[in-house]
């Protein structure tokens, strides 16, 4: 990482989820894997598509079309399970493919527009448009619930 | 270790953790004592670990330890130099002051306040041991680490000893610093210093184990030193010089025939400074290397070595091993699928590779035992306090101190066990007067055992008391409306209603024990332990506790089945029978409940695909398999399963509830095949689903289920 002199600098790791392109701060990604089938955890809220083994530990994978509420996709084979880190915490986060890796600067984000009906919209940080093709990036705090606000 | 930064923080934490093995020491040595040990090396075992206790408080400025340890010291000196003969009384007072020392350093240890009262009370007393002899008060200044405040007796009349015309005696020693020795921040340079000081010596250093440079591991040491000292002194003497290293380096000290006989000195060194000299890179001289076997038990501690690891790293070489039992499950699952003939080398290697994991697997699981000796000594002292307390006199035998339990048993046990000794002291064994009148001696015993059994770990509390009062403890029962007042109980649920809550048979409650937390609270702790508990007793002839645990944390042994396709795991402990059903066993209790009948009792059904959410409930359980589990309270429940694969044992992996935690679910496995596999708790999962309970009918036949 030799360009990290410049804090502005950013780079995203965009993939598909139901059809449409979203991206996430590469520096919160671990790994990313292919699909295994998951076990479900009982009673689990809808997103939650249950367990895998990640190298001997027990990772939770969340179902990101269904937390974003997009139609969810038949999963299989071409899924992949983007593994991110957060407060510590591993969580996966199953994506239909990864596309690629983009270097930009902050000054290319911007704010999405105040919509508050729309129900993902809290999740997506920013706004960036890469080869003419729009890149919502998420706010991954956002996306995986922590405990408190999850009780249920 | 609060600041990493901080190299003396780490000294002083070093210096706790060899203060808890000293205190050990020191209660050993106590219990030596009471048993009736007159060895004058148990003295001063215990003599050495107070003053051990008091130099390093001394190096640190803890001025209250010092003087506590110092006092305490004085008066163990004086048992140790026969001016006093410890009676039972002073014994007593031995123990409490070897409580209080250990008060101490704790408080010195977390910054706590320090107890001064009872300091000064316990000061009193041993003074009044002492009689009238003064004692100047000591300077904690004095004190430098390990090693350098040495008084020797004889040191003054050295020199006429040496002029004089009997032959002077001449000792070999032979001295090898083990790594521990280095590490504990002892010099080498410093003991044979101290050594030349008792009279003429003759150091030589071994340089025999010396490899060359490309070789040498600088942290290992490989020097020996071979000292011939003539000097009118006796062995003790010679060792006191040791006496701060006893255990970290092998000592020889042999008393030569003739002192004339030459040396037959190896490439004699100067004054070596340490170990981390020895850069001489030319090849060893083949000397003769003193590999005498140390002397064992000269301080009663046979020299094993130790080395202290963090507990992080043992974790995650358990977490390792766990990995490596799954890989293990996966490749042979594997080749199996893959046709291989049984007999091919690559089953056969397999099969040498299962041997091994396993082997591993035990070691491993042996790193984080201990032995329940620390746990046995905390007990001691609970005793001694409890007897103090209610005015009797008590004795703790304890046996088979040395089984090992995983660490975190220990740990968790501690508070369980408390509860039971004080139970025992308390309700337990009747006081010295009714012991007098039923003819026993009035000294009560409470004795505490630990023993390995098939695989568990059996930890029993036995008194000598008067037994369970089968009588009142019925009367309590149903006083408490805990029974039914005309229930006929048999002995054995008689005892087991004491551990329902809320039952208390002490006639009032005294400070001790008896405060409506009784041993239900017990029997919970064990149980999460995955361990149980019985009770048998004699009327006048006293009362056992049992609990028996599981060896570790890490694995469980666990009944594999399906349910609705995914593959769950039940811990094997709960499941009482496997039923196969037929349509007349299942009875509609109403509609959505059906009970089982098994052997006159109704036990609830649940069925577990539905409460798992993993299909619709069923309504027809003909040909249905259920797990017949026995709960934490007694009552049974019939779990509705599809299949039974096998009973194995599986690594307990935790599950990450940082954003979801499933009702039910305890923890997860890994499977042979690399999926996940929940395990259940059951008592969870019936409690989260709403209780459809039958009210147990037949109390009888629950209990005996139970027990």
């Amino acid at each position: 990482m030799a360009e990290q002199a410049s804090t502005n600098d950013l780079e995203l790791l965009t993939f598909r989820v139901a059809d449409q392109e979203y991206s996430l701060d590469i520096m919160s990604v671990r790994e990313i894997r292919g699909w295994t089938r998951t076990t479900p955890m009982p009673h689990a809220p809808s997103y939650m598509r249950g367990v895998i083994n990640l190298r001997g530990t027990v990772l939770p994978v969340m179902d990101l079309a269904a937390r974003l509420n997009l139609p969810s996709q038949e999963t299989g084979d071409r899924n992949v399970i983007i593994v991110v880190h957060l407060n510590g915490v591993l969580t996966g986060l199953l994506v239909d493919a990864v596309s690629d890796i983009v270097a930009m600067t902050v000054d290319d984000l911007q704010p999405p527009p105040d919509m508050a009906s729309e129900p993902s919209m809290a999740v997506v940080r920013a706004l960036t448009v890469i080869d003419d093709r729009m890149i919502r990036v998420l706010d991954l705090t956002a996306v995986v619930p922590n405990r408190a606000d999850d009780a249920a | 270790m609060s600041d990493p930064m901080d190299p003396m923080a780490e000294i002083r934490a070093s210096f706790f953790i060899e203060c808890e093995e000293l205190l050990e020491a020191l209660q050993d040595g106590l219990n030596q004592l009471e048993d009736g040990g007159e060895d004058t090396e148990t003295i001063n075992v215990v003599f050495r670990a107070v003053h051990s206790i008091k130099g390093g408080a001394g190096a640190f400025g803890l001025e209250a330890l010092v003087r506590f340890a110092h006092r305490y010291e004085t008066v163990l000196d004086e048992v140790r130099s026969n001016r006093l003969v410890p009676d039972h009384e002073a014994l007593k007072l031995f123990f409490q002051a070897a409580d209080h020392l250990s008060d101490l350093v704790r408080a010195c240890r977390d910054d706590q306040p320090l107890p001064e009262e009872t300091s000064a009370a316990l000061l009193d007393e041993l003074d009044k041991l002492l009689g009238d002899q003064t004692e100047e008060e000591v300077q904690p200044q004095d004190f430098t680490p390990l090693g350098v405040s040495l008084d020797l007796p004889g040191l003054s009349d050295l020199d006429d000893a040496a002029d004089g015309s009997d032959p002077i005696p001449c000792w070999t020693i032979h001295f090898k610093p083990a790594f521990e020795l280095y590490e504990t921040g002892n010099e080498p340079q410093m003991l044979l210093r101290n050594l030349c000081a008792l009279g003429e010596a003759e150091v030589s250093c071994d340089i025999g184990e010396l490899p060359g440079l490309l070789d040498l591991k600088p942290e290992t040491p490989h020097l020996a030193w071979t000292i011939r000292l003539t000097a009118d002194v006796d062995e003790a003497e010679i060792r006191a010089v040791f006496e701060f290293v006893e255990g970290l380096c092998r000592l020889d000290i042999t008393r030569d025939a003739d002192p004339a006989a030459a040396p037959e000195a190896a490439a004699p060194a100067p004054m070596p400074d340490a170990a981390a000299e020895p850069g001489d890179p030319r090849p060893a001289t083949p000397s003769p290397a003193p590999e005498a076997a140390p002397k064992a038990g000269s301080a009663g501690n046979s020299s094993k070595s130790v080395v202290r690891v963090d507990l992080e790293r043992i974790e995650r070489l358990v977490n390792l091993v766990g990995e490596l039992v799954i890989n293990q499950a996966m490749l042979s699952q594997s080749l199996e699928s893959a046709g291989l003939s049984p007999h091919s080398d690559a089953m056969n290697g397999l099969e040498e590779f299962q041997r091994l994991t396993r082997d591993i697997q035990d070691s491993v699981m042996m790193i984080r035992a201990q032995p329940v000796k620390s746990l046995f000594q905390r007990m001691s002292r609970i005793v001694r306090e409890a007897s103090a307390a209610v005015g009797k006199e008590v004795r703790l035998i304890t046996d088979g101190e040395n089984t090992e339990v995983d660490k975190t048993v220990i740990e968790r046990l501690a508070d369980p066990l408390t509860h039971m000794i004080r139970n025992a002291v308390d309700h337990g064994l009747e006081t010295a007067e009714a012991r007098k009148a039923s003819g026993k001696t009035e000294e009560g015993h409470v004795r505490l055992t630990a023993a390995h059994r098939s695989g568990r770990v059996v930890i029993e509390v036995a008194d000598d008391g008067g037994g369970i009062d089968r009588q009142k403890v019925l009367e309590t029962a149903v006083r408490k409306g805990l029974v039914p007042s005309d229930a006929v109980l048999s002995d054995t649920e008689i005892d087991n209603l004491l551990f329902l809550p809320g039952f208390s048979t002490a006639g009032k409650v005294s400070n001790l024990s008896g405060r409506g937390v009784g041993m239900d609270v017990v029997k919970t702790a064990i149980q999460q332990l995955g361990g149980r508990i019985s009770i048998a007793s004699e009327r006048h002839r006293g009362t056992t506790f049992t609990i028996s645990l599981p060896l570790t944390l890490a694995v469980l042994d666990g009944m594999v089945v399906d349910v609705a396709g995914e593959t769950l795991v039940l811990p094997l402990n709960v499941v009482v029978e496997t039923l196969s059903l037929s349509s007349e066993d299942v009875q509609m209790l109403r509609p959505g409940a059906n009970v089982v009948r098994v052997r006159g009792g109704f036990v609830p059904i649940y069925d577990l695909g539905a409460m798992l959410g993993y299909r619709p409930v069923r309504t027809d359980f003909t040909g249905c398999i259920v797990l017949l589990i026995s709960l934490d309270d007694g009552h049974r429940a019939a779990l509705v399963i599809d299949g039974i694969q096998d009973q194995r044992q599986v690594v307990i992996k935790g599950l990450d509830d940082s954003f979801y935690r499933a009702p039910g679910i305890a923890a997860a496995t890994i499977l042979g095949d690399g999926q996940i596999a929940l395990i259940l708790d059951p008592a969870d999962i019936i409690a989260g689903n709403g209780p459809i309970r039958v009210p147990d009918r037949s109390l009888k036949e629950k209990r005996a289920d139970h027990g």
